[in-house]
């Protein structure tokens, strides 16, 4: 039965979200205030059910699967895509180094000042 | 005994969702191998591969893509608990979280604005059409976002959500090189990274490859992103003289 109670706590938390995201007309989708419910339940609970863990746990071990289905949809826009081809791939490939870059580059600093800060406070009390 | 004829077997087969459902789960499980077999390349990362055979194999039989959703679809209705479940690591590495707060955040306003303004700005100096422009605009978005803003905005929801696929690729197979080129060995960062760039891709990767540390903080990248670009995008697509 773990299996059942796990998926049918996901499936809960997925349908109290999508029922938030429809009736304050969210542009929000429904799985990922889903994802905010669950997490609020886990810190009221106070720990994560095994049956819970072994559903999830499994799902996201094939996280990359899931997203095959909607990638293959692509193919419906080859044509929209080839208007403007050359532009797209370029802008693409140049943007999505830039921001990889820039915030990785942001986050390592902020983090490394912010421990060493940390640390800091701490030595003194 | 009667034997059916090809065509007729043919008919009845890419009529049925069995098919389409099957092929999917053998094709990536032979991507997972291939990607394997070449060392693990994010070049070649199975989700692109798969996605590419996929396609190739669906242009081959001629079957559009509505017929392979139908059996497909019940592998993508998968992504709605498998996204609920991110709450879990992401309850495992909760002090971490809190820890960071204000980095994470800040870093997540750093992230966006660099991803629209260099969109648009790239795209703009290449010369895109206007359509395009703003339904590249929010590309890093996971895609059901994406399309809505893109529908806010003024651009195409579908084009948007297959630019949206096509981002995520492209970061998973960028992302290794650029924290080698900005020496990132941290795992909550490159997971951050990863799902604020390229959303559920990054997010799956991180978790596939960097461990379940990187898929928290990326799954918290994701939703992060996608909440505040909801709320950014707008803005900034004004301030570059849209709308």
């Amino acid at each position: 039965m773990p299996l059942i109670m796990g998926m049918s706590v996901l499936l809960v938390c997925q349908f109290a979200g999508e029922l938030v995201a429809r009736g304050l007309t969210l542009p929000i989708p429904g799985p990922v205030i889903g994802m905010v419910i669950l997490l609020v339940a886990l810190m009221i609970h106070g720990r994560v059910p095994s049956s819970l863990r072994l559903t999830g746990e499994g799902l996201l071990r094939y996280l990359t699967l899931l997203f095959v289905p909607a990638g293959v949809g692509l193919m419906v826009h080859f044509e929209l895509i080839g208007m403007d081809l050359w532009p797209i791939v370029l802008t693409l490939v140049a943007s999505t180094a830039v921001t990889l870059g820039v915030t990785a580059w942001v986050l390592e600093r902020l983090q490394r000042f912010h421990t060493r800060r940390n640390a800091r406070s701490e030595g003194k009390s | 005994m009667n034997v059916a004829s090809l065509d007729q077997l043919w008919v009845y087969l890419s009529g049925n969702p069995l098919l389409s459902l099957l092929t999917t789960l053998l094709v990536f499980a032979l991507s997972v191998r291939i990607n394997r077999a070449v060392g693990g390349t994010p070049l070649l990362h199975p989700v692109t591969l798969s996605i590419a055979m996929l396609i190739a194999l669906l242009l081959l039989v001629d079957m559009d893509y509505r017929a392979y959703f139908e059996g497909a679809q019940f592998i993508h209705f998968m992504l709605g608990p498998a996204t609920v479940a991110l709450a879990i690591p992401l309850y495992d590495h909760r002090e971490r979280v809190r820890s960071l707060l204000w980095p994470l955040l800040l870093a997540c306003g750093a992230g966006i604005v660099t991803a629209v303004a260099s969109t648009l700005g790239i795209a703009m100096l290449l010369g895109a059409r206007t359509e395009t422009l703003l339904s590249l605009a929010p590309r890093s978005v996971t895609s059901p976002i994406a399309m809505g803003i893109a529908e806010q905005i003024g651009g195409i929801p579908s084009l948007a959500a297959g630019l949206v696929l096509l981002t995520g690729s492209i970061g998973c197979a960028l992302g290794p090189w650029i924290f080698r080129l900005l020496r990132i060995k941290d795992p909550v960062v490159q997971g951050f990274t990863l799902g604020l760039a390229a959303h559920g891709f990054g997010t799956a990767h991180a978790f596939a490859r960097l461990g379940a540390v990187a898929g928290a903080f990326s799954g918290l990248a994701m939703g992060l992103t996608g909440l505040l670009t909801a709320f950014l995008l707008p803005l900034i697509t004004r301030l570059f003289g849209f709308g």
